[in-house]
Formats: structure tokens, sequence, C-alpha cells
């Protein structure tokens, strides 16, 4: 049996295909393997957003707590999606719940180990950022869609 | 009123409606009703899949509304209808031995009779499934023609998908490929939560989108940006057709009601394949 490191799991992960050599070795000694098993937490609003979760494996669904009416589910992301963004954005605090829906398996980055990298390697802080910033335009432009209440009895 | 049992295929005149017997209404969701229809001559009532008829509210008036039944069972029409304005509204209120008249079927199809060995991929979205439901029929009669069927389903909430026994049954029978995703839910929900464009990458790995056939129906904003998504992955923009809506009146093309630049939907449409369509689609005149 073949033990897979960090590094394999990345040059592996589609998030990650466009990382050169360099940046790969860089960006593997700040992760980690984790498992969730299904309804555990994967973070929680107000946590510090101190990791960067990877999807590998399984579903995990982000929620947001309404008093009176439970957690609503806002959004459902599935292996190759970023768990959170709150790790990039001051005060990086958690602004939602993330749940395991399935089992799952991430790949957890230290997020100060990512951006002190990125701080010290141009380069790699350049790949980053176009890693994240097509997934981050898709999340808005999706979020955007679902404030239109689409399939509403007055939608067009 | 015709008086013959001969199937009710061509138009003789497209303006004068038949009377037709509600045989059952049933309601689909808080506010959308079926309504099953036979012909009180007992003819058939031929239609191909993605057409629509203008159902008449006797004494109120005339609505567009989609077939949503099998193309198959010509001895009866489905029609789905939304509770949105006084003539829809009458429509959803009719009981079985209710009549209504009927005037159709009208418009272009879903080509779905001519495709072969695609990978046929169905994007509905809320109501939107009605209109496709006749194409997914047709599909799923004449499955080793296909190379694989996929519905996706969007809808505002689990309990506003349309047609959950139907999807159930879909879904058991391994009949077709289902991914269906809402806007929102609460935890209980084990499915996906997102728009449809979400689910294309998972609904298409391992998929050569070369291979793919796309009918999207639902709202236009959702048709926009699906059919824009599907491109961007590679689908053919010729290989995507759309069934667009408008206000439907004549349902022949003579009173510009539905007018859609230099078509008509009723009559040129309401199934457009997207390439002939897309420029449109991003002009806010029309």
């Amino acid at each position: 049996m073949v033990i897979k490191t960090i590094r394999d799991i990345l040059e592996e992960h589609p998030a990650f295909k466009s990382f050169d050599d360099d940046a790969l070795d860089l960006i593997s000694g700040c992760g980690t393997n984790e498992h969730f098993a299904a309804g555990s937490m994967i973070l929680r609003e107000g946590d510090d957003a101190s990791k960067v979760h990877i999807l590998r494996k399984g579903d995990a669904a982000i929620e947001i707590a309404a008093p009176g009416t439970g957690p609503l589910i806002v959004e459902t992301l599935h292996a190759g999606d970023v768990v959170d963004w709150s790790w990039l954005v001051p005060p990086r605090r958690a602004m939602s719940d993330a749940r395991a829906v399935t089992e799952v398996s991430a790949i957890s980055l230290d997020a100060n180990c990512v951006l002190g990298k990125c701080d010290e390697h141009p380069n790699l802080g350049y790949q980053m950022f176009k890693l994240w910033l097509p997934h981050l335009a898709e999340r808005v432009r999706n979020g955007r869609m679902q404030l239109l209440d689409l399939y509403g009895a007055n939608a067009g | 009123m015709r008086d013959s049992a001969e199937p009710h295929t061509a138009i003789a005149d497209p303006m004068l409606p038949i009377a037709m017997r509600v045989s059952e209404a049933w309601r689909e969701l808080d506010d959308v009703v079926s309504l099953r229809l036979v012909t009180k001559d007992g003819a058939p009532f031929a239609f191909a899949p993605g057409q629509f008829n203008m159902l008449y509210a006797f004494g109120v008036g005339e609505a567009a509304i989609s077939i949503s039944g099998d193309p198959a069972r010509t001895g009866e029409l489905l029609h789905t209808i939304r509770d949105v304005g006084a003539v829809s509204g009458a429509l959803t209120r009719l009981k079985a031995g209710d009549e209504v008249g009927v005037r159709g079927p009208f418009g272009s199809s879903w080509p779905v009779d001519s495709e072969h060995d695609r990978h046929l991929l169905f994007v509905a979205g809320g109501l939107g499934l009605a209109p496709l439901r006749p194409a997914i029929y047709r599909a799923l009669a004449t499955r080793h023609r296909f190379a694989s069927i996929t519905l996706i389903m969007g809808a505002r909430s689990p309990r506003d998908l349309l047609y959950p026994y139907q999807l159930a049954g879909w879904t058991a029978s391994h009949a077709l490929r289902l991914n269906i995703t809402v806007d929102h839910a609460g935890p209980e929900w084990t499915g996906s939560v997102g728009v449809v464009t979400t689910e294309f990458a998972r609904a298409l790995a391992g998929i050569d989108p070369a291979k793919v056939s796309a009918y999207l129906c639902g709202p236009e904003i959702m048709m926009r940006f699906g059919a824009m998504g599907l491109a961007d992955m590679g689908v053919s923009t010729e290989r995507m057709w759309l069934s667009m809506e408008r206000s439907m009146k004549c349902a022949i093309g003579l009173c510009g009601h539905c007018q859609f630049g230099p078509d008509f939907v009723c009559k040129d449409g309401p199934v457009f394949r997207h390439d002939e369509i897309a420029r449109r689609l991003t002009l806010k005149e029309i």
C-alpha cells in the first residue's frame, strides 16, 4: 500500500493543478489531512479562521443559524471546493458554520503558514491568488443568483 | 367544436377551442395544480414534447400552458399550472368533471427524436420541469438511443420541488441520473444547496462535452447563465435548446404579444436553439 504525502495529494487535487513544483513544495509544508464524520462541525461561526479546508471527498453544508428556525443551509460544497474565505480577510473570523453532510476528507492548510510563505515568496502568493480568485468570483456570482429568488412565484 | 373521433392533431381552426373535460385535478405545490384533460369524444390528442396549449377558463380568459404529460399517452393531456393571475387562478380551481377550452398544440418542440448517441442533459428550474417532462418521457421510452440521460433540477427549497414522486421514481428505477439542488434548506436536507450551474461539473464528470445535448427550461436568468456555464465547459451552443416564455395571446404569430426580436415565441418557439437567440438573451429591451 502506497501512503500518499500531502504533496502527492495536493498535486492530484484539481484546485492545485496549476501549481508549479516549487509552489507545491512550499505549500505542502502547511498542510495536514483531516477527516470529519457525517454530521460533525468543520468550523463554527465566530471561530478564529486559522485553517483553510479544501475538500477531497464528501460534501459539506455551509449553514447560518437563524433564531427560531434553526440553521439554514445556504450552500453545499463538494470535492474540490474550498470551505471558507475568512482566513484571507481580517479579522479572520469564521462567518458561518460548516458541517460535514457525509464523511469528509479534507486538506487542512494552516492559514498563518500559508500567508507567511506567500509574504516570503511572491510567486507563491500570485499562484495562490490565481487559485482562490476564480473560486471566490464564482461563489459571489452564485450568491447573487440565489438572492434573486429565481423560482419564486413572481420571478420571471 | 369537433364532432368526430379523429385525432386532434391538425389544427383545423387554430382560433377555435375544443371543449375538454377535466378527468382529474390535484395539487402539486401550494400554488400549483395539475389537470388531466380528456377529449369529450374520446379522440386522441397528439403533441410533440415542448409544445403548449391555450387553455380557456370559460368566462375568465385564456392562458398559454405547456403540456407536461407523456406524448405517448395521446388519450389525455396533462397541464401543470401555477396560480399567478385571474386566468391561471381560475384554471387551478377547476375540478374533475369541469370543462375547459383547449386550442393547440402550438409551437416548436424539443428535438429529442432527432438525437442519437448523445448524452442528454435536462436542466430544469422550478416549474421548468413541466415543459421538459414530455421530452424526458420520450427519451426514457427510447433509452437505447442515448449514451446517458441526466436531469439537473433546481428549486427554491426542498418543499418546492415539482413532481417529487416522479423524481423519486426515476431515481429508484435508475432511469436517469438526477442532481437536485435548492436555493436554501434546513439541516435535514442532505442534497445540494446552490444554483444549478454548481451541479454541472459533477453531472458531466467523465462525459465528453462535445457529445452533450442540453435542454434547459426555467427562469430566463437561470437559462441564460446555465447555457453560458455549459458553453464554458465545452458544450456546443448549437446543441443547447431553451424554452422561452413570453405573454402569448393568439398563439399563431399574428397578434405580436409574444414578439421576441424577429421571432414570435408562440410560433417560432417556445423551444429555440441557443445560438439563434443567445445575443437576444442579453438585450434588456426585449
